[in-house]
């Protein structure tokens, strides 16, 4: 293969595992953005995820789509509980609080997958099929422009939904001011539900697309998934789509590039480098604004 | 002489403070000694004594400065392997090799505690959780992979590194309990300790009242990891054999199950739970599959419940019971009242 | 050398120094413009008062003043240093001390330890010094103590000093929040709405308090108040501001009959005391 067609498949493998970074760091912006909470269970919904689209295509041998649709539904719906069961009742806590409890969640989803499916991996059937492309001498996956195209078309409509919707409207009041999108009349419990419903919907896609790239679900699957996500949102900027977008695909092309390397045991330490470099350059990350307490 | 308000002399209550561990210490060895404590409650208590070391070090980053640093195993991983490489390269006897390790070890990891805290804690938020979380991360991998960039061995990496001398003895571990527990108790009530919790209360009015903030963070942050690294020299002399994998996450997060249980700000009930939590496994064998979560449930189910944790931000003192047993004590941060009139 | 047509009172203090000038000082956020062309210059000891409508730009101006915001454009001088890129910290230690509108007090820690560390700067010993509880300690923590005691008794609240902070009372939290900052050792002091929620024989005795605290350490004293009874009581000078702009200046007698003031401000119905 010549370097011309290596640098094209990196790329491409970049772009696919950026996109499923892109609509996971997306769940962690909107959270965040919304209840300034880090949610650690983020990444672990992609799990579950993972491990519903197990269970009903290989052990039931059901369909793709209902694979998928039922993936994206358990999700939102897992989200929902989260959010109502333990962070609902901590809303009038300290940060701390809720932070300890959002790694109590997410240890807990972990230990129980374990509990539940053993400690190792599931291989996952196959998703989606299709002929791959060929430019030049490089292959380039069907999976992978699926991976692309519909994780793009998701960022579209999430746009749209927050920019044009009356519940994106409140969704951006809640996270703009609380107490005073509150005195407006908007029914918080609501628009935080809602957030946590949108940005589980979108883990449930991305754990779809997760294991069409890498066949196979695991119980620890999620954290380092969710943390390179939740490092794409800083470097992208914490509560911006289009940031997201950025960021997911800069830390899929960098680790594509480190493994082509041939470093790829040194893949998490440079995402996290990255995002130590991105805190001390640039803490609002590249499409990010301030966010400032009020005094 | 100083006062506190029930008339105990304030130095004199150091003194009881003393008296009291020196006893238990004595009445643990002979119990030790005598071989009504088989090797194995030896061992227990070995552990016992690390864990409280490592609860109460992740204590002052988490209950007084009001932080959450998510990598403590990875402080404690880097004075684990600083201490035994010293500890396995030294011709010292060991008498003066042990106290030099330990110190060693806190400090390598005082030096990452460092060079993370400054660009995590410049920023108000998460983002020390996360940075903390990923350095914990980096080290393991950084442990495993080193010896290949090095090209000799140095960490061993996954096939463990062996032989380590095994120093650590239930009379050192305690007495490392017990400087620890006095340093942190002393620096908390001092100006000092005011500052780093004015900045868990508020830190916009904690700025605005003079108080130099970042080197608070700082420095709490640092010493927390200190002796995080002194935790591990421990850990290091009393386990011989150490591998990267004992430094996971998990680690990081049983630390942290100890310090929500015991009570965020409460010295003394991180010791309790630290105690309780290393016995509790050990005779719930049978059913260790759930230990992982049973300690899950239990972080929500504090923060939830009781976020103050079992003993709240009460910190008790053994002069004090012997000062005013029986009294009712209302206490803030701890302890002892020190108005004095 | 004192410019004195930014003054309030031009003839107070004109030999010395001002406490604080402002020349041109302003802030925007994201394009918006919160507070413009501010110019303000307090003297030593003088009681003075921010007033305007809500959403002003009064709390702005605090947060400028200490150092919470960096301006946009414009200068600040305390006591003719300039303060450019000061961090609040900095500020404080400079002698700036203030009160907040939301009431930010160490909740947890008992009244005593609020002031204590209001007193953080004026305590000097190592952190080895306290470790090894060597004499040094144990001296300037006797010494901070009392000071502290002194302080709270201001406000008569030396017997509440091991109480909990959270615990007291509204009325007391604002007052324990006075004496903290006045613990920091100021040359001026920021009070934001010092007598919300408070009844008015309470606001009352604020007033002589504040008067009282001026005379005693003889520092200047800049405040935001809705009440006017006690902005026109205690201050000697007034300052208005409206859509972040000063619109009037002067002494109370004159903001009273200001048609500018009474135009944007006083003159809603209803409204005789906001």
């Amino acid at each position: 293969m010549s370097v011309f067609s290596t640098i094209v498949s990196q790329i491409f493998n970049g772009l696919q595992s950026g996109s499923v970074y892109a609509l996971v760091a997306l769940g962690y912006s909107m959270v965040y953005g919304i209840i300034m909470l880090l949610n650690f269970a983020h990444g672990d919904i992609i799990m579950v995820g993972a491990y519903i689209v197990w269970v009903l295509m290989s052990l039931l041998t059901l369909p793709p789509v209902i694979g998928t649709v039922a993936a994206v539904v358990g999700c939102t719906l897992l989200g929902i509980i989260i959010e109502k069961v333990a962070y609902a009742p901590l809303r009038k806590s300290p940060r701390l609080s809720l932070l300890i409890t959002a790694i109590g969640v997410s240890f807990f989803l972990e230990n129980i997958a374990q509990l539940v499916m053993g400690a190792g991996s599931k291989p996952m059937p196959t998703i989606i099929k299709g002929t791959n492309i060929e430019i030049g001498d490089a292959h380039i996956s069907f999976v992978a422009i699926v991976t692309i195209i519909v994780s793009v078309i998701t960022m579209l409509l999430l746009t749209l939904l927050v920019q044009k919707t009356k519940m994106g409207k409140a969704m951006r009041a809640v996270s703009e001011d609380m107490d005073s999108a509150k005195l407006m009349g908007i029914n918080i419990n609501r628009t935080i539900s809602f957030t946590f419903a949108v940005g589980s919907a979108l883990a449930g896609i991305a754990a779809v697309l997760y294991s069409c790239a890498y066949p196979q679900a695991s119980p620890t699957m999620g954290s380092m998934l969710g943390l390179k996500a939740f490092v794409a949102a800083v470097l992208g900027g914490i509560g911006s789509i289009p940031g997201a977008m950025i960021g997911g695909f800069a830390i899929g092309l960098l680790e594509a590039f480190v493994s082509a390397a041939g470093l790829s045991v040194w893949k998490d330490g440079v995402v996290f480098t990255i995002l130590i470099i991105v805190l001390i350059v640039k803490p609002t990350g590249i499409m990010g604004r301030t966010m400032s307490e009020k005094v | 002489m100083v006062k506190n308000k029930k008339g105990v002399p304030r130095l004199l209550s150091y003194a009881i403070n003393t008296l009291l561990f020196v006893v238990f210490l004595v009445i643990l060895n002979s119990l030790i000694n005598s071989g009504i404590f088989s090797s194995y409650y030896v061992k227990i208590l070995m552990l016992i004594a690390i864990n409280i070391i490592l609860a109460v070090s992740l204590n002052l980053a988490t209950g007084f400065l009001g932080q959450l640093p998510l990598g403590h195993a990875g402080f404690m991983a880097v004075g684990a392997y600083s201490s035994a490489i010293f500890m396995k390269a030294t011709t010292l006897p060991n008498i003066a090799a042990f106290p030099i390790g330990l110190i060693l070890g806190g400090i390598v990891a005082a030096i990452f505690g460092f060079i993370i805290g400054i660009p995590a804690l410049r920023l108000r938020g998460d983002y020390l959780a996360i940075i903390t979380l990923g350095f914990g991360e980096i080290i393991r991998v950084v442990l495993l992979n080193i010896d290949s960039v090095l090209g000799f061995n140095f960490t061993y990496g996954a096939s463990s590194l062996k032989n380590i001398p095994k120093t650590t003895t239930v009379t050192n571990a305690f007495i490392c309990v017990f400087i620890v527990f006095y340093i942190i108790h002393t620096t908390i009530k001092s100006k000092h300790g005011r500052a780093v919790l004015s900045i868990r209360e508020n830190e916009i009015a904690a700025e605005s009242c003079g108080v130099n903030t970042t080197y608070y963070k700082t420095m709490a942050f640092v010493m927390s990891a200190f002796f995080a690294g002194v935790a591990g020299s421990l850990y290091a002399g009393y386990v011989g054999i150490l591998n990267p994998s004992g430094f996971a996450f998990m680690k990081s997060i049983e630390i942290l199950v100890m310090v929500v249980l015991g009570g965020m700000g409460s010295l003394i009930g991180s010791a309790i739970s630290a105690t309780v939590l290393t016995v509790l496994p050990e005779l719930l064998r049978s059913f260790s599959e759930y230990r992982m979560v049973a300690y899950s449930l239990l972080l929500i189910v504090v923060m939830i419940f009781k976020p103050s944790g079992l003993m709240g931000t009460y910190d008790f003192s053994l002069s004090r019971i012997i000062g005013k047993s029986g009294d009712k004590i209302s206490s803030l941060l701890g302890g002892r009242k020190e108005g004095e009139r | 050398m004192r410019d004195v047509n930014k003054a309030i009172i031009p003839e107070r203090d004109k030999d010395k120094t001002p406490a604080i000038e402002c020349i041109g000082l302003g802030i925007d956020f994201g394009g918006l413009t919160a507070v413009d062309n501010f110019n303000f210059t307090l003297g030593r000891t003088e009681i003075a008062g921010l007033i305007g409508p809500n959403g002003a730009g009064k709390t702005t101006v605090f947060n400028l003043l200490t150092k919470v915001y960096q301006p946009t454009r414009g200068q600040m001088l305390l006591l003719g240093k300039d303060t450019k890129n000061m961090t609040i910290t900095q500020a404080n230690k400079a002698g700036i001390a203030r009160t907040f509108q939301n009431i930010r007090l160490f909740k947890d820690l008992s009244v005593m330890d609020n002031v204590l560390i209001g007193l953080h700067n004026e305590i000097r010993y190592s952190l080895a010094e306290a470790v090894l509880r060597l004499p040094s300690y144990w001296r300037a923590e006797k010494v901070a103590r009392e000071r502290a005691l002194d302080l709270l008794s201001i406000f008569d609240m030396a017997d509440m000093a091991e109480k909990q902070a959270g615990s007291l009372p509204y009325g007391a939290q604002r007052r324990l929040e006075i004496v903290r900052a006045l613990a920091t050792n100021p040359t001026l002091l920021l009070l934001d709405e010092p007598a919300a929620g408070m009844n008015p024989s309470e606001t009352g005795e604020l007033m002589e308090n504040i008067r009282k605290i001026r005379d005693m350490f003889q520092i200047s004293i800049l405040l935001i108040e809705h009440d006017m009874n006690l902005v026109m009581g205690i201050c000697e000078g007034i300052a208005v501001l409206n859509y972040g702009r000063i619109i009037a200046k002067g002494t109370p007698d004159e903001i009273k009959s200001d048609p500018n003031v009474i135009e944007a401000y006083l003159g809603k119905k209803g409204n005789s005391n906001a």
